[in-house]
C-alpha cells in the first residue's frame, strides 16, 4: 500500500471515529443546530421579506455552523480526555489526522444542511434551479468551514470551552460579512470589501446561484475561491497544530 | 571507587556480551541480537529555559525489555515521548527499527505500540470499539483484527465487557484495555510509561505477566518507564536510571546491584528492643542505620562480620533474636545511590 493510500484510509478511520465520538457531543449539538436555528429566528421575526427569498441564505447559514462546529471540539477533547497522544504515535500522520477531522465535519455540514434544504423546497416556493452551482457549494463550502474549524482548534489548550469561544468569535463576524441574508450587491461598500475574505460570501453565492437568484460573482471563480481556502486553512492548520502538538504535556 | 555512582553513569554504553547472554536466558529472540530495537542519539529537549533531557544516548537491542527509571521530573515521559514521536527533541534524533522518527514518523510508528502515561481510552466508544480502532490505524487486516481482538481480550479477562463504555471501566480495566490497543497491531516494539502505576495487585501482575509473555513468546522489545523498582528488577534485562535530565547509570539490574556494595545490609529484629544499635556494635555509630520497630537495619559492604558481631553481643546482653538476615542490595538502594549523590553534587543532598 502506498504511503498516501495508508495516510487515506487512516484519515477515514480517524473521520468514522469522530462521527462516533463527537456528532452527539452538546457542544456540537448547541453550536452546529441549535445556535444557527435561533440566529435564524431571530433574524426572521425582524424582517417581513418572503421565506423563500431566505432559503439560500439559511442553507448557506446552517452549512456554516454545523461543518464549523465539529472541528474546534475534537483536538482540545482529545487533550482533555488524554487520547490525544495515543492518537499522535499512531502511524497516522498530522495531515490524515486533521483531514480525518475535516472529513468528520464536512459530512456533518453537508448532510445537516440537506434538513433546511428539504424544508425551503418541499415548503415554501424556493426551488433549486441549477443543482451543480448548489451542490458545490455546499461540498466545497462544508469542506472549507470544516478546515476552518480545524484551524480553530490549534491553539494549545486542554479546555474545549476555550476554542468553543474562540471559533465563535470568528465565526459570528463572518456571518454579518458574507452576504448570508443580504445579497452582497446589496450591502454597504465596507460589506463588500469585506466578504471576499470569508469563505461563507463564496458558499452563499454558489448556494443562491443553486436556488437561481442573483449571485454577485461566477461559480467558477466561486468554486476557485473556496478551493483556496480550503488549502490554505488546511495548511495553516497543520503548521499550527504542528507547532502546538506537544505544549499542552 | 567501585560503588561510585558517578563511576556507574560514566559506563553508560551497554556491555553487549554481558547483555547477550543474560538475554539468551531469558529470550528465544536472542538469536536475532545485537539488532538494535531503539536507537537514542544524544536525545535533548528543552521547554523555554528548563532543559528536561539532557543529551542521552542509549541503544536497546531487539528482544530486550528495557526498564527507564527516574524520579518524577527526571525526563523519563518526555524521553519515551521523544522516542514514540510525541514529542520532537530539540536536538539529537531517535530511531525506531532503524527508522528516524524525524525523518519517516509514520513509518517508524507501524513499528511500535504505546501505552501513554495518563492516557485514557476512548470513554464513548465500547471496549471493542476502542481495540478496532488502534487495529484499523495500523491498517491490520479485517480477519486478523477481529482474531487479534478476541483473543487479547480473553487474555486480559475483558471479553465479557466488549460492549462496555470505556467510561464504565475501572482504572484497572482501563489499563488492561489500553494495553489490548497497544498489542492488537502486534508491534514489534511496545512502550510502556508507568503501566501499573496505581492499580490493584491483581491487574498490575496480569500486566507483568503478559508483557513477559510478550517479550518470551514473541521477542517483542519492551521499553519500560516505571517509579517501581520491584518491577524493573523482575521485569527488565537492562535498566537505565535518568536524574535531572542526564542519563545517570545504564546496565542490567544484577549489575548495578553489585556496584553499590555498600548498600549491603543486616537486619535484625529482636523481641524487644529500646537501646541504641552501636551498643550491640560500635561500628555502627558512623554507619549508616535505619531504625526499625524492635530492630535496625544497618549498611555495611561487610554483612556477614556485622551479623556475627550483633549475634554474639545480643547473646550477651541477653536479648531474644527474633530474625536476622543479611541483605544484597535492592534496585532502589542503587536508584537512591545515585539520585542522592547527584543531588549533593549539585548542592542538594539527602538525609540519609
Amino acid at each position: 500500500m502506498s504511503e498516501f493510500l495508508w495516510q487515506a484510509r487512516a484519515a477515514l478511520v480517524v473521520a468514522k471515529k469522530n462521527a462516533m465520538v463527537y456528532y452527539l457531543k452538546p457542544p456540537v449539538f448547541t453550536f452546529g443546530i441549535i445556535f444557527p436555528l435561533f440566529f435564524y429566528l431571530a433574524f426572521a421575526a425582524g424582517h417581513a421579506a418572503p421565506p423563500e427569498t431566505m432559503a439560500p441564505g439559511i442553507v448557506a447559514m446552517a452549512l456554516f455552523f454545523t461543518a464549523s462546529a465539529v472541528g474546534p471540539l475534537v483536538t482540545p477533547w482529545e487533550r482533555q480526555a488524554k487520547t490525544y497522544e495515543r492518537l499522535i504515535t499512531s502511524p497516522a500522520s498530522l495531515i490524515a489526522i486533521l483531514s480525518g477531522d475535516v472529513l468528520a465535519g464536512t459530512v456533518f455540514g453537508a448532510v445537516l444542511a440537506l434538513l433546511p434544504l428539504a424544508i425551503a423546497t418541499l415548503a415554501t416556493a424556493a426551488s433549486v434551479v441549477a443543482l451543480l452551482p448548489l451542490a458545490l457549494g455546499i461540498v466545497l463550502g462544508s469542506l472549507s468551514f470544516a478546515a476552518l474549524g480545524v484551524l480553530l482548534a490549534a491553539p494549545a489548550t486542554q479546555g474545549p470551552s476555550q476554542v468553543m469561544m474562540l471559533s465563535n468569535l470568528v465565526r459570528l463576524p463572518l456571518i454579518f460579512v458574507s452576504g448570508v441574508f443580504i445579497p452582497l450587491s446589496q450591502m454597504p461598500a465596507w460589506g463588500r470589501w469585506l466578504a471576499p475574505f470569508s469563505p461563507l460570501s463564496y458558499c452563499a453565492d454558489l448556494i443562491r446561484a443553486g436556488f437561481g437568484e442573483e449571485h454577485y460573482w461566477s461559480a467558477p471563480t466561486d468554486a476557485l475561491a473556496l478551493c483556496a481556502f480550503i488549502t490554505g486553512f488546511m495548511l495553516l492548520a497543520a503548521r499550527w497544530h504542528r507547532r502546538t502538538r506537544d505544549r499542552v504535556v | 571507587m567501585r560503588d561510585d555512582p558517578m563511576e556507574i553513569a560514566r559506563s553508560g554504553t551497554p556491555r553487549r556480551t554481558s547483555h547477550a547472554t543474560r538475554l539468551a536466558g531469558h529470550s528465544e529472540s536472542a538469536s536475532r541480537l545485537p539488532r538494535c530495537a531503539i536507537v537514542a542519539e544524544t536525545l535533548s529537549r528543552a521547554f523555554g529555559e528548563r532543559v528536561a533531557v539532557d543529551a542521552v544516548s542509549f541503544e536497546v537491542a531487539a528482544g530486550e525489555i528495557f526498564g527507564f527509571l527516574g524520579p518524577n521530573g527526571a525526563g523519563k515521559s518526555t524521553t519515551a515521548r521523544m522516542l514514540t514521536g510525541f514529542i520532537t527533541p530539540t536536538s539529537g534524533r531517535a530511531l525506531i527499527s532503524g527508522i528516524d522518527m524525524a525523518v519517516r514518523p509514520s513509518a517508524a510508528r507501524r513499528h511500535i505500540g504505546v501505552v501513554p502515561e495518563e492516557a485514557n481510552v476512548y470513554a464513548d466508544l465500547s471496549v471493542w470499539a476502542n481495540v478496532m480502532l488502534m487495529a484499523e490505524l495500523h491498517a491490520v487486516p479485517k480477519a486478523a483484527r477481529i482474531e487479534r481482538a478476541t483473543r487479547l481480550l480473553e487474555r486480559f479477562d475483558l471479553a465479557g465487557r466488549a460492549e462496555e463504555k470505556g467510561a464504565q471501566l475501572s482504572k484497572g480495566l482501563r489499563q488492561r484495555l489500553m494495553l489490548c490497543m497497544a498489542l492488537v497491531s502486534d508491534p514489534q516494539i511496545l512502550f510502556l510509561d508507568e503501566p501499573t502505576s496505581g492499580l490493584d495487585v491483581a491487574s498490575a501482575h496480569l500486566i507483568r505477566d503478559i508483557v513477559g509473555e510478550q517479550n518470551r513468546g514473541r521477542g517483542m522489545t519492551v521499553f519500560l518507564s516505571t517509579h517501581n523498582m520491584d518491577e524493573a528488577d523482575q521485569l527488565c534485562h537492562r535498566v537505565a536510571i535518568i536524574d535531572k535530565g542526564r542519563l545517570a547509570a545504564i546496565d542490567a539490574p544484577d549489575a548495578l546491584r553489585r556496584r553499590v556494595e555498600s548498600r549491603r545490609s543486616v537486619e535484625v529484629r529482636f523481641a524487644q528492643f529500646a537501646g541504641r544499635p552501636d551498643e550491640l556494635a560500635p561500628e555502627l555509630a558512623h554507619a549508616e542505620v535505619t531504625l526499625l520497630p524492635n530492630g535496625f537495619r544497618a549498611y555495611t559492604s561487610q554483612p556477614g562480620a556485622l551479623a556475627q558481631a550483633i549475634a554474639v553481643r545480643a547473646a550477651a546482653l541477653g536479648l531474644r533474636i527474633e530474625s536476622l538476615a543479611t541483605l544484597a542490595p535492592t534496585l532502589e538502594d542503587v536508584f537512591l545511590s545515585i539520585t542522592s549523590h547527584a543531588a549533593a553534587k549539585n548542592g542538594g543532598g539527602r538525609a540519609a
